[in-house]
């Protein structure tokens, strides 16, 4: 079967390789490329040493770190909670489920200035939540998680919700057969197959987060070397008309979500392969 | 495989319709008798500027029978510079610092390098401060600069790098340590580096502090305009918020420019020149009083004298000027990135 | 160890192939409602309060500032603007995203895996990035400024630039959505349909479209929503002209910064509104597409 299609596939009869193509390639220049190139093209006027002045700043180098750091703890709760909520939502019933399912899209909706201005009320000192703790939430890396948290969320969700629907029941009947307990079924048979689906949810939350703008800014406080993100340095930095500043950045920051892309599809090209090959 | 051709071209042609339509949008109709002025401002403007266009728009119609409308974008200073010299074609522009205007001047030429000498006063039709907004009763007794620099105080102040009113709030603070230390420039250091460690919370625009003060309840002590304190008063409670005037601040100026280029390519000159010079007509300048502005005309500040306390105040020229300034505390590696590192 | 294995055996035999779980398969009910709970909480301290909060202060000042705020000039004008955008945006990146997915799919070809990340690049750029290339392209100190500035062609900081920099943005809802769904339906029904004489757009209409149909839905639902909601990039290129240039989102940063916290969080709870209906028209086209 597997032989066969590939031979199909390459003298298929479906017509407007060139065209379907040609078109995908033209518009993919004009909308994505040739605007993209021009943070390269800036940046290209910046003598090396200058670049890496630039963007080895002690200001910029805290960012990275914090972006990176905030993205990850985001991600990895949004691992461990976005998975627990995938597993509740496919296998158990409870009222109200179909909402809670429904809910789980609401930070791809909303846009995200809204959800900062929101989550900064609730978190801030004097916020519903903020108040019930003795420490700051908002205005500190904590309230940074929480608005990427939320902005991530839904991406492990939905990455691993449909892998655990299409999980067969049979290996899980058969890991119980020959006498595993649930928990042992779950970290060697079912967890190793979600690992994938999961590792592609928190990869794209995490990309995404690197870049959030519009939540963070209002929950942040952005503090030099504390609480200030890396898309804010570039703002910061097109504020004081530094435009080879700021693309300078962007440069270190787009190489990074391209990197970051490439992995994630090819964890999902692999696992794909893995599937046909079954 | 034909069909297919057309259909691709077709899809071609719908995308580029659609563009074009998009771009095709907003053609401005410079028809006789009606004319459109955008004013690019800063954020602390937009009441000011609301109840002056009104007043002006009547003023011109009487005068010239010329109807005048327009457009106000509003932002914090130096996004709205970057946005001039991106391209949004303002008319005139009414920002915090002159430094931005400078901005635009050199990089693309739009108005000549003595813009600043245009109109009266530096520009200025209306000057300002800067000062301290405390919480009611002034629980923590704060009178003064120094009492910023206590490890009991907590401050918010944007942050100076994207905020011009920050920078006038740095370079107030700045000044009083020059005289307290008589320019001991290590002593002024410490006293800056101490005080920015009081700041809690460092947003990037002078509204988005005023929120963070007021509204989040952060912070003992909010460096303010002195029009944005007593907005801020009036607008979200007379009764929970007090403004202390320091012994010393700096007089912070304001400027306005007609962009030549612009005018000249809209045809918007004549009514872009009235506009601003009717800032320092005695309706703009009561007007601007109204917005807690201080005038420059001696008896409408006389007149409203019991809002505006008189203090000492110094000015960007001690500093020698706006260039000289932004070169030693604001860019990359100045004063201001000293104290964070 | 003999035991379990037992009743294990028994109770999967009982249920046989049914899709419901056996007894077995199945955590204890305390694992089961804490895990629940843990949800619930979760999304309750993350998505439902956050949704409230909005809800409780837009209403606070009463229904009647509650309408005014919605009913304000500049409000109406944001939202035709974002109407406009989301007509423009939307069916050009449904037209690339249906093209891009027949190319991808339909046809084998080197760097395949290249196009499909350059594709989703868009998604992992920061929108802050997103704004700025579009300056540089378009602004008066960027490549076509001049061309732009003597031809007087407003792109950036007008509707041109909001519409192209939230195409960028939006660029890989619809492909994204698409590849997945014609990869896994394979080429075996178009090319009957090729082989039996129907030409290309016929086998594209009749054939590939009615697979494909509740996908494309879900892909312009995903692609509508960011449109809609997009903020940093648009902020960038936008200008903040009043009544102008301003989306809602950007309107409703305004409000915020004009201490108008009731009319801003008036304007945020009816983007909340629209987010909600995108998801319930998302949960009905999945559950029909589930029943397809």
């Amino acid at each position: 079967m597997e032989l066969t299609l590939k031979k199909r596939k390459k003298n298929t009869i479906i017509p407007g390789f060139t065209l379907t193509l040609g078109y995908t390639m033209l518009y993919l220049s004009i909308i994505v490329l040739l605007p993209l190139s021009m943070v390269f093209f800036n940046t290209l006027s910046m003598s090396w040493s200058e670049f890496w002045e630039t963007i080895a700043d002690p200001r910029a180098v805290a960012s990275y770190k914090l972006s990176f750091g905030t993205a990850l703890a985001a991600g990895i709760i949004n691992v461990i909670f976005g998975t627990i909520i995938a597993w509740v939502l496919v296998r158990y019933q409870f009222p109200g489920k179909r909402i809670v399912d429904g809910l789980v899209d609401l930070p791809f909706a909303l846009p995200t200035a809204v959800a900062g201005i929101a989550l900064a009320t609730l978190y801030s000192p004097n916020g519903w939540v903020g108040q019930f703790f003795d420490f700051k939430i908002a205005f500190t890396p904590l309230g940074i998680i929480i608005a990427l948290t939320f902005i991530g969320l839904p991406f492990v969700v939905r990455t691993v919700q449909p892998v655990l629907q299409n999980l067969s029941s049979e290996i899980e009947e058969a890991s119980a057969s020959l006498g595993a307990t649930r928990l042992q079924t779950f970290t060697k048979v079912i967890f190793p197959e979600l690992l994938p689906a999961i590792i592609t949810g928190f990869s794209l939350a995490f990309a995404r987060s690197l870049g959030e703008y519009g939540s963070v800014v209002f929950i942040a406080g952005n503090m030099p070397m504390k609480t200030e993100i890396t898309p804010l340095i570039i703002m910061t930095k097109l504020e004081q008309y530094d435009y080879v500043g700021a693309t300078a950045i962007a440069t270190v920051m787009l190489i990074t979500s391209f990197v970051l892309l490439l992995l994630i599809n090819i964890i999902q090209w692999y696992t794909n392969r893995k599937f046909n090959l079954k | 495989m034909r069909k297919k051709k057309k259909s691709v071209l077709l899809a071609s042609a719908i995308t580029a319709s659609l563009l074009l339509s998009a771009c095709g949008g907003d053609s401005q109709a410079n028809s006789e008798g009606k004319v459109e002025i955008l004013n690019v401002s800063y954020d602390p403007t937009r009441e000011l500027y609301v109840e002056f266009n009104e007043a002006f728009a009547n003023h011109w119609k009487e005068q010239t029978g010329q109807d005048v409308s327009f457009q106000q974008s509003h932002g914090g200073s130096g996004k709205q510079g970057r946005a001039v010299i991106d391209g949004i074609e303002a008319d005139v522009v009414t920002l915090a610092l002159a430094y931005d205007i400078d901005e635009i001047a050199q990089t693309r030429q739009l108005l000549d390098e003595d813009w600043q000498t245009e109109f009266e006063y530096n520009s200025s039709p209306y000057t300002s401060t800067m000062v301290f907004l405390v919480r009611k009763g002034n629980p923590k007794g704060i009178k003064d600069w120094d009492d910023l620099v206590r490890d009991d105080v907590s401050v918010i102040t944007p942050n100076p790098k994207t905020s011009g009113g920050a920078r006038w709030n740095y370079l107030a603070a700045w000044g009083y340590a020059d005289k307290k230390f008589n320019g001991d420039e290590k002593q002024i250091q410490d006293f800056m580096k101490q005080l920015f460690g009081n700041v809690e919370v460092l947003d990037s625009g002078a509204r988005g502090s005023t929120t963070t003060f007021v509204e989040r309840e952060i912070g003992d002590v909010l460096i303010a305009w002195e029009n944005e304190a007593y907005l801020s008063i009036n607008e979200l409670g007379v009764d929970e918020f007090e403004i202390v005037t320091p012994s010393l601040s700096i007089l912070a100026e304001p400027p306005v420019a007609v962009v030549d280029k612009i005018v000249d390519k809209k045809g918007t000159r004549e009514v872009a020149e009235g506009y601003l010079e009717y800032l320092y007509s005695d309706e703009g300048q009561e007007i601007a009083a109204k917005n807690y502005y201080r005038p420059r005309n001696e008896e409408i500040l006389e007149k409203y004298s019991d809002q505006f306390q008189s203090l000492d105040l110094i000015t960007i020229e001690d500093f020698g000027g706006w260039q000289e300034a932004q070169k030693k505390h604001f860019a990359d590696g100045g004063t201001f990135d000293e104290i964070y590192q | 160890m003999t035991k379990p294995l037992e009743v294990e055996q028994e109770t999967s035999l009982k249920v046989g192939n049914v899709a419901t779980k056996s007894y077995a398969l199945q955590e204890s009910a305390l694992v089961k409602w804490s895990l629940i709970t843990i949800s619930l909480i979760f999304l309750a301290l993350f998505l439902i309060l956050p949704l409230v909060s909005i809800f409780v202060t837009a209403l606070e000042k009463g229904w009647a500032t509650y309408v005014a705020s919605i009913a304000d000039p500049d409000a109406l004008a944001a939202i035709k603007l974002t109407l406009t955008v989301v007509l423009i945006v939307v069916p050009l990146n449904a037209i690339f995203g249906i093209v891009a997915a027949w190319a991808i799919t339909k046809f084998s070809f080197k760097g395949k895996n290249v196009l499909i990340t350059l594709i989703d690049l868009p998604f992992a750029v920061s929108p802050v990035i997103a704004g700025l290339v579009f300056i540089l392209l378009f602004g008066a100190q960027g490549l076509f400024g001049e061309w732009l500035f003597q031809n007087d062609i407003k792109i950036v900081f007008a509707l041109p630039g909001i519409v192209i920099a939230t195409m960028f943005v939006t660029f890989p809802f619809v492909a994204r959505e698409l590849i997945p769904l014609m990869q896994m339906q394979g080429i075996t029904e178009e090319e009957a349909s090729i082989s039996l004489g129907a030409s290309g757009w016929k086998t594209f209409f009749f054939v590939t479209l009615p697979n494909i149909k509740w996908g494309l839905l879900y892909g312009l639902i995903l692609c509508n929503a960011r449109t809609i909601g997009e903020f940093g990039a648009v902020s960038v290129v936008s200008g903040h002209i009043r009544g102008m240039t301003n989306t809602m989102p950007l309107h409703i940063e305004i409000l915020y910064n004009e201490y108008q916290f009731t009319a801003a969080f008036a304007v945020a709870s009816l983007m909340s509104i629209l987010a909600i209906i995108t998801i319930i028209i998302k949960n009905i086209i999945e559950w029909k597409a589930k029943d397809v």
